[in-house]
This record gives structure tokens, sequence and C-alpha cells, in this order.
């Protein structure tokens, strides 16, 4: 019965959202307020039927009511309540059903904190949002249907959810990265709305900007949890593997950076403003593509959905009538007439042109690398595969440049900067500083790792630490005050300390991603019980061995205690996991975390006279890479809480 | 002043490094009762097997390279790498060798030929088009400014 | 009537229409079976078999160097008693052995005890089964797994190599339309 009325909820916010991609859009062509009014209601009605839906799938699989298909062929009776959660979302339809919601949710967030918006543009943004709900929810009605019964054919149990899934990370991973995803939805619903009246002046872009900036924000989570978890449970000790599905999220991502950066630029001086409407574009439709990829099955991945042609030509032509839609709708209404503003080269407006210009490089060469091995299949021109040696090389030098740039950016300010030789000392200083700390620190991490002096963790070192410098340097600058540097920091804008925040992560971010990749270190060994071997300093000996059961698993579990001379530092445990229903061995990594180093420890197989492969790792400063994330994010978070987002007065443009 | 300062440091520091060597860690190692699995003659060709085995992928699995992968095929390329690595063969030829049996498919940094060239080309097309577009606008911005001065 | 910056705010919809074409034909070349993104060509195609030096199945002593093709197109079929798809296709080439298709067989990383039973117990439509007992033969020709079937003409020349069970489908749509000398 409750699956019938989830199905039903389901069918249901069909009409729905046909109404709200309608009517209010109808009622700002004709002048209607009334039919325009109705945009948040109708908003109000999809969400409401849609998280019916969504309890009522929950419920069918906390139940364990196998007659659902989608229960049966993901979940089991032995499953934890709390797997069974996430089982929602673990599979093809569900997390669609999800994907949907969280629009849903995304929608009347839009219908009800926007109160300031004119009637008009809020119906607009209102109905383009429900345009892509229909899409969405056709898919979803005709092709992957998550309330489809097994009734002719019973199953006494299910085939549980795939081992690798039974993990936190599913519960937290998907719905942060959908609610990233999905939330470029709202630029580009503004953008649409903007290119339909053809005002496309600096008002578009300052609403935009808090939707953008959280959209953004919770995508950065989402990606960092992807890494993190496939860092510890994948066991191997990889966080990025340039995997075509996690491009699928990058790619959003890089367009969703330099989207955030020009919308400051067309906001402020109305410049780019044509860039800026195909950036917000773009980052949906890259989030739409990504969603493709995934499901169509014409990628190989660990971590693509098992998903059939039919429903990939579906996305494909739901693909074209939105993003051909609208990039037509661009071509044809988009501003050729560019604007007044002038800029020279030490401007605002110049270095966000770079920044642009660099991050758009850097979407091409993932975009390229991640198509090439299927255009070349799709035109017989040779099956080739494109992966982490080909884009590091090209990364690289895309991202130091950069990170240069962000240094410098902050004493720039907008149209000509006048005041730059009061900034030179302090880049000198920065600069100096930067490569004295990272000279002393690869020396030191050299002796550490016991590996020869190595450039590219010297040079990742100097130019991050550059761009905390100078970025603290500029901060210190502008606190200056009479009454103390206390009173200072406190009068800087909440805007500004995003901005330092959200820098400073990529700063730290990058001395993780540096310094892992260049002095890791890692062995593979045979261990009896007793054997040691060192790693990077350190001794793991292999102290235990047993046996043990789990909910839905038998499992073999090792102590491996962790010296530091004669000191112990920890005792880790990793296992090797038999999963009954799925008949699946997993190996489940024992990780001793710290910020100058992960201590990574998984179980291989087992070999003969009871001894066991074991791979061990020292992982320097790998966790720096997620915490650079979280402040990205907590910067992203934090801009929208500035003051004149919270003012009513924001009317007129 | 400052100037100085910052060549003295750069001195100092490139200095050093030229004097910097990996530590020996015989001392350490000697101590290990357990064994590697694979056990190189030569550090150097020990990095050259981890290195190897991330470049190169996995032809069975969804598309993971031959180091993180438990098929069966993966280990036995392994172990193929291990002898290729203690029977001397260069980089290169380990490459070409996986190559002309698997195809150029399971080498994770494509080789360069008329068909893989555009994933060179178009970044770098497009790093001398955003070049040109800057340069552009700065010029336009430019003329524009003195026009209206005149 | 078009400007020139007009025009170039076209470029972003024929990227993507290219993109779109590519995908489309992806999809359509998946559906009718000709592309499956898992399956890797075959490094062989358009070469001979590499050099080996292995016994056969039933005579560990004997040890063979070249096959005997007389002329006619052969089908080579890696199997081996782990393989539990194997079982499901050797009905089948039970089928094309009694039609008189040449079929050799190439043991892979398997037991011989075992392997020979199976024949005796199945039956046994290989004129000649190599014993690859390490699977060194198999590395050389880029087998990644059980069941594999080359195809080879009667020089020799590998021209197509199936990943999976070869039924009578597999038999009328890819190996048949090569045309060969059966």
């Amino acid at each position: 019965m409750i699956p019938e009325i989830g199905h039903f909820a389901l069918l249901l916010c069909l009409p729905i959202a046909i109404f709200l991609a309608s009517i209010p859009l109808l009622g700002a062509i004709l002048g209607r307020p009334l039919w325009m009014r109705l945009g948040p209601l109708l908003a109000l009605g999809q969400w409401l039927f849609l998280l019916l839906a969504f309890i009522c799938l929950t419920h069918s699989f906390l139940t364990d009511d196998f007659t659902v298909k989608l229960v049966a062929m993901h979940s089991n009776s032995a499953l934890p309540w709390y797997f069974k959660l996430s089982a929602v979302w673990g599979n093809h339809e569900g997390s669609l059903l999800l994907w949907v919601f969280i629009l849903a949710s995304w929608t009347l967030a839009v219908a009800y904190a926007s109160q300031s918006l004119p009637l008009d543009m809020r119906a607009r943004v209102l109905a383009v949002l429900g345009m892509i709900s229909i899409g969405f929810l056709l898919f979803i009605i005709f092709t992957s249907n998550p309330f489809e019964r097994l009734l002719l054919n019973p199953v006494a149990d299910g085939n549980d959810l795939n081992p690798l899934l039974q993990d936190f990370g599913l519960i937290i991973h998907p719905p942060m990265l959908y609610i990233g995803y999905v939330g470029f939805s709202v630029a580009f619903a503004f953008a649409i709305a903007a290119l339909m009246t053809g005002n496309l002046d600096a008002a578009w872009a300052r609403w935009s900007r808090p939707w953008t900036n959280i959209a953004w924000a919770f995508l950065t989570i989402g990606i960092a949890l992807g890494s993190w978890w496939a860092y510890y449970e994948l066991g191997w000790g990889g966080w990025w593997f340039w995997d075509p599905v996690e491009n699928a999220s990058f790619m959003p991502w890089l367009a969703g950076t330099a989207l955030i950066h020009s919308l400051a630029a067309t906001e402020k001086r109305g410049v780019f403003r044509s860039w800026t409407v195909l950036l917000a574009i773009l980052a949906f439709s890259l989030s739409l593509l990504g969603t493709f990829l995934v499901r169509s099955g014409i990628l190989v991945s660990v971590h693509a959905f098992a998903s059939d042609p039919t429903r990939g030509l579906f996305i494909l032509a739901f693909l074209v009538l939105v993003i051909g839609g609208s990039l037509l709708l661009y071509a044809v209404k988009a501003p050729a007439i560019r604007s007044n503003a002038k800029f020279g080269l030490l401007s605002r407006e110049n270095f966000l042109l770079v920044n642009n210009i660099l991050l758009a490089i850097a979407l091409s060469v993932v975009l390229l690398g991640t198509l090439f091995p299927l255009a070349s299949s799709a035109l017989n021109l040779g099956s080739y595969s494109v992966g982490p040696p080909y884009f590091n090389a090209m990364f690289v030098p895309l991202s130091l440049p950069m990170i240069v740039l962000m240094g410098i950016a902050p004493y720039i300010s907008w149209k000509r900067s006048n005041k730059i030789s009061a900034a030179i000392p302090k880049w000198l200083i920065a600069a100096f500083v930067a490569l004295l700390l990272a000279g002393l620190a690869t020396l030191s991490l050299s002796n550490q790792y016991q590996q020869d002096f190595n450039w590219l963790a010297f040079i990742t070192l100097v130019v991050s630490l550059w761009l905390i410098t100078s970025t603290a340097l500029h901060m210190l600058s502008k606190a200056k005050h009479q009454q103390g540097l206390l009173t200072g920091f406190k009068r800087l804008s909440v805007s500004y300390w995003a901005m330092v925040i959200a820098h400073t992560g990529i700063a730290v971010a990058a001395i993780g991603i540096g310094l892992t990749s260049v002095y890791e270190q890692q062995k593979d060994v045979r261990m009896l019980l007793g054997d040691d071997i060192s790693v990077s300093g350190y001794r793991y000996q292999l102290t235990a061995i047993n046996t043990f059961e789990g909910p839905n698993f038998s499992g073999t579990r090792g102590d491996i205690t962790v010296f530091d001379g004669d000191t112990v530092i920890t005792v880790l445990q990793p296992e090797k996991r038999f999963y009954y229903a799925a008949r699946n061995v997993m190996t489940e990594a024992a990780i001793d975390p710290g910020l100058t180093r992960d201590l990574y420890v998984a179980l291989g197989e087992e070999l003969e006279e009871g001894a066991w492969a074991v791979r061990v790792h020292v992982k320097p400063f790998v966790r720096c890479i997620w915490l650079g994330a979280l402040m990205m994010a907590f910067g992203g978070f934090l801009a929208v809480t500035d003051k004149r987002y919270r003012s009513k007065r924001m009317l007129n443009a | 002043m400052m100037l100085r300062a910052f060549l003295v440091t750069a001195i100092f520091l490139l200095s050093l490094s030229g004097f910097t060597s990996a530590a020996d860690s015989s001392g350490l190692a000697n101590q290990d009762s357990a064994n590697e699995l694979k056990v190189f003659s030569d550090p150097d060709m020990r990095q050259r097997y981890y290195g190897l085995i991330a470049e190169l992928r996995c032809p069975k699995c969804q598309n993971q390279n031959l180091a993180d992968s438990d098929a069966p095929i993966a280990t036995d390329l392994r172990n193929e790498l291990y002898l290729l690595i203690n029977d001397n063969y260069s980089d290169a030829d380990i490459l070409e060798f996986m190559a002309s049996r698997y195809g150029e498919f399971v080498l994770y940094s494509p080789p360069v030929n008329s068909v893989t060239a555009v994933l060179w080309i178009i970044p770098a097309g497009l790093g001398l088009l955003g070049f040109a577009i800057v340069a552009f606008i700065l010029w336009r911005n430019q003329e524009d400014d003195e026009a209206s001065n005149v | 009537m078009l400007s020139s910056s007009r025009i170039k705010l076209f470029i972003p919809l024929v990227v993507f229409a290219l993109l779109a074409l590519v995908f489309l034909q992806l999809e359509k070349r998946m559906i009718s079976g000709d592309y499956d993104p898992s399956m890797l060509p075959s490094a062989l195609i358009g070469k001979p078999l590499p050099e080996f030096n292995l016994a056969t199945l039933d005579n560990p002593n004997t040890v063979i160097t070249s096959i005997n093709l007389n002329n006619k197109a052969a089908l080579l079929n890696v199997w081996a008693t782990w393989c539990v798809s194997c079982r499901v296709e050797h009905a089948y080439l039970n089928t094309l052995a009694e039609k008189g298709i040449t079929i050799f067989g190439l043991n892979y990383k398997d037991d011989q005890q075992k392997a020979n039973q199976w024949l005796t117990r199945l039956g046994n439509p290989y004129q000649l089964n190599l014993f690859d007992v390490n699977g060194k033969l198999g590395l050389n020709m880029g087998v990644y797994g059980a069941p594999e079937t080359y195809v080879l003409d009667a020089n020799g020349i590998v021209r197509y190599r199936h990943v999976g069970v070869v039924d009578e489908n597999v038999w009328q749509s890819k190996i048949l339309p090569l045309g060969l000398n059966w």
C-alpha cells in the first residue's frame, strides 16, 4: 500500500510541475500578478508530494518490503537500519528521486526566500526550475520507477546493498553532492530568466550570488567527502583518480568557481555580462552532463550506476532540450554589445578575467580528457585511456600560476590600481617568507621521509605559503585601525573574511596534495604473527589475527601495533570481510589520522602458512586536502551571511 | 637590502638542496622481520615498479590501475612486470610490452599519435586563445581610453 | 544581419551539438550491441598468434610450438574448469565441432586432471588443447579472462576476438560475416 501511495504522490508531482513551469511564466509574460503569485504555492505542493514519495520509499526499505523491486535488489533483512536508510539513494532509481526532491527543495527555497525579488523575475525563475523538474519527473516515472513491485516473483530476502556502499560515506556524500549539483540550477534559472527578459544588468548577478555560493559550498563538501570516502573505503589509499565519474563532479565545481567570481565582476562593474550568463548555463549543464555520463552506461567506472542505454537515450534527449535550448537562447538573446566599463592590466576585472580563463582551460582539460576515450571509440579511432598521468601533468602548470595570482589579487582594485607601490614591499616579504619556510620544510621532509630534495614539493610549498602570507599581510594592513588591530579585524566585512578563509583553504589543500603525492610511502609485505616492517620511521608489527561475526558478514581482523621507536602510537585494526548475501569480499582499511601524516594499513589476501599480505602506507599531510576543502566551503557559506544579503532593500538594480 | 636578503636566502637554499641526499636507511631495514612481497635489488627498480603499476590500467576492471586491483589478471600482470623490471627492461619497453598485448587502452598516459594529439593541441590552443583574449581586451580598453581622451 | 560578435555566441551551442552527436552515436551502438565500454579490442587483430611452447592437455609429454590449420579458418577458445560461463558455452562449441568447424582450445590456468575429466564428461569439441598452466601464452595474447574466443583465418592471422560466451547469435552476427573459409 505504502509504495503505491509513494508512486501516486510521484505521479501527482508531474501535473504540479507542469503548472509550475507554465502558469507563473504566462503570468510574467501577460502581466497577471495572481498567476505569478501561484508560483510559491505550486513549489510547495511539488515539494510536499515529493517528500511523501521519499518517505514512502524509505519506509519500504526500513520495513524490508521485498515486494518492492528496489528493496529486493539493494537491501537485506540483516542490513543495519542506517544502511537501509542510505540504501534508498544507493541505487539509480532512488538517487534520482533524491535528485528531484532536492531540486524541489531548492525551488521551494527560492520561492520563499526571495521576497525582495521583483514578482515577474521570481515567477520566471520558478518556471524554469519547474521545467527542469518536469524532465526529471518524466524520466523517473517512465524509465526509473523506484516503486516498481515484484509481486509475481516475490523473493524471501534481498540481494543486500553493495558492501562497498555499506558505509557512513554513503549516508552523507550523495546528499551533499546533489545539493551542490542541483543548486546550480538556481543560478541557471536566474540566467535563463534574465535572458528571457533581455534584462542582463547587474541585478540578476546580485540575486544569483548567494544561491550560487551556497550550492558551490555544498558541492565542495560533496566532492571532499567523496575523496575522503574513497580514501578510507576502497582500501588502497588513493583519494582522487580522475575517474570519469569523479571528473563529472569536478567540472561543475570548476565552472561554479569561475561563476562565483564572474558574478562578482558583473555585479560590481557590469562587465563580462555575456560570459557570466554562459557560465551559469555551463555550470548546471555540466551537472546534467554528469548525470548523463554516470547513468547512461557509456562509461566504465567503479562509481557508475548500472544502467542501460535506453535510459541513456532519454537523458540525452533531456540534455539536448535543456542544454541545447538554453545555449540557443543564449546565442540569440545574450548581449552582443559589450559594456562600457573599461579596465586596465592591474585591475580586479582583469585578474578575474584571467582567473576565469585559467579555470575555463582547466575545465576544458578535464572535459577533453574525460570525453576523448568515448569520442575515439565512437568514431572508431581506437581505444584509449586517459588517466592520472595526463590530468596531473596538465593540472599542475595550470593551478600553480593561479595560486600565485590569487596572492596578488586582493591588493588589486577595480578599474585601475593606483596604490600598487604600497603593495610591492608586502609581496616581497611574502615571497621571502614563503621561500624560506618552504625551503626549510622541504629539507626537513626530505630528511624525515628519506628522499632527495624534491623540487615539486618545494615549488608547491612556496606557492601555497606565498598565498597564505600575502593574504594575511593584506588582511593585517586592511585591519589597521586607530583603536587597535582587534577593532580593525571586527570591522572587516564578512565577505572579506570569507574570501580570506576560502583562498587560504586552497593553499592548505594544495599543500596537502603536493606533499602527499611526493612523500607518500607504501610497502606490500608478507606478515606472520609477530613480524614487523618499518615505513618512514614508523614500525608496524602484526600482533594478532582474529575472526569475528558482523551483522551481515564474517570477518578477519588483524591487530597491527605501530611503534615510534619504543613507544606504541596506536593499534590499527584492518579487516577482511566476507558479505553473505552479496558473496563479496571487502577490505576495510585501518587509519591513524593526523594533520601531518596518516598511518594507513590494509589486509591483502591470506597467504600460505597463515601469513597475510599487508599493505602499509604513510601518507604525509593528506588530511590537509580535506581540511582545505572544508575551509573553502566554510568561506562559501560565510559569504552569504554578509549584511547586504540580509537587507530587504534589494528591489532595484 | 631586502633584495640582498632575498638573494642570500635563495643561494643558501639552492646550495643546501645540492647537498641533501637520501638518508641511509639500511640500518633500519635490516631489523624488519617481514619481507616485501616483491623484493627488488635496487631502490630505483622498486620505485619504477610502483610507478608503472600505477600508470598501467587493469584490462578487465572498472577503471582501476594494476596497483589497486585484486583481479587475477592484475595480479598476473604485476608479477610479469616484476620479472620484466628484473630482466632490465626499460620503462618504455615495458609499456610497449603491455600495449602490444592488451592494446593502448592499458596506458593511462596516452601515447602521442595523430589521434591523441588533440589532447595536447586543444589545451595549448586554448591557452593561446586565452592570452589573446586578455591582450585584445586590454588593448581595446586602452584604445577606447585614448580615443575618449582626445 | 548577423554581426561577428553574435556569431561567436553560437559557438557553445555548436560545440554541444557535436558532443551530443558523439553521445548519440555511442548510445546507438551500445543498443545494437556493437559497443561495450568494458570490452577491449584485441591488440592481436591482423597479427598471427605469438610464439609458444606448450604441452597438450591430454599428453603432458608432447610439446607443441605451432597449430596446423590445413588452410581452413579456426577458432581458438580460451577456457577453464573454474570458469562458469565456459560450461554454458561448451554445448554450443560441441555443436560447431559437429558441423565441421575447427576448434582449438587453450586451457588457461587450470588443473590438468580436472580439465581432462571435464572434457570426458561434457564432450570434446577441440582438435587440440594447449595446456597453458601459468597463463603465459594467454598473457602474450592479451587474454584477460575466460571464456574468450579468437577467430583465426586460413593463414593463422587473428581476425576477431570475442570476450564472453560464443553462442548462435555471436556466430551469426560476429563471426560468419567475416567471410572466412571454414
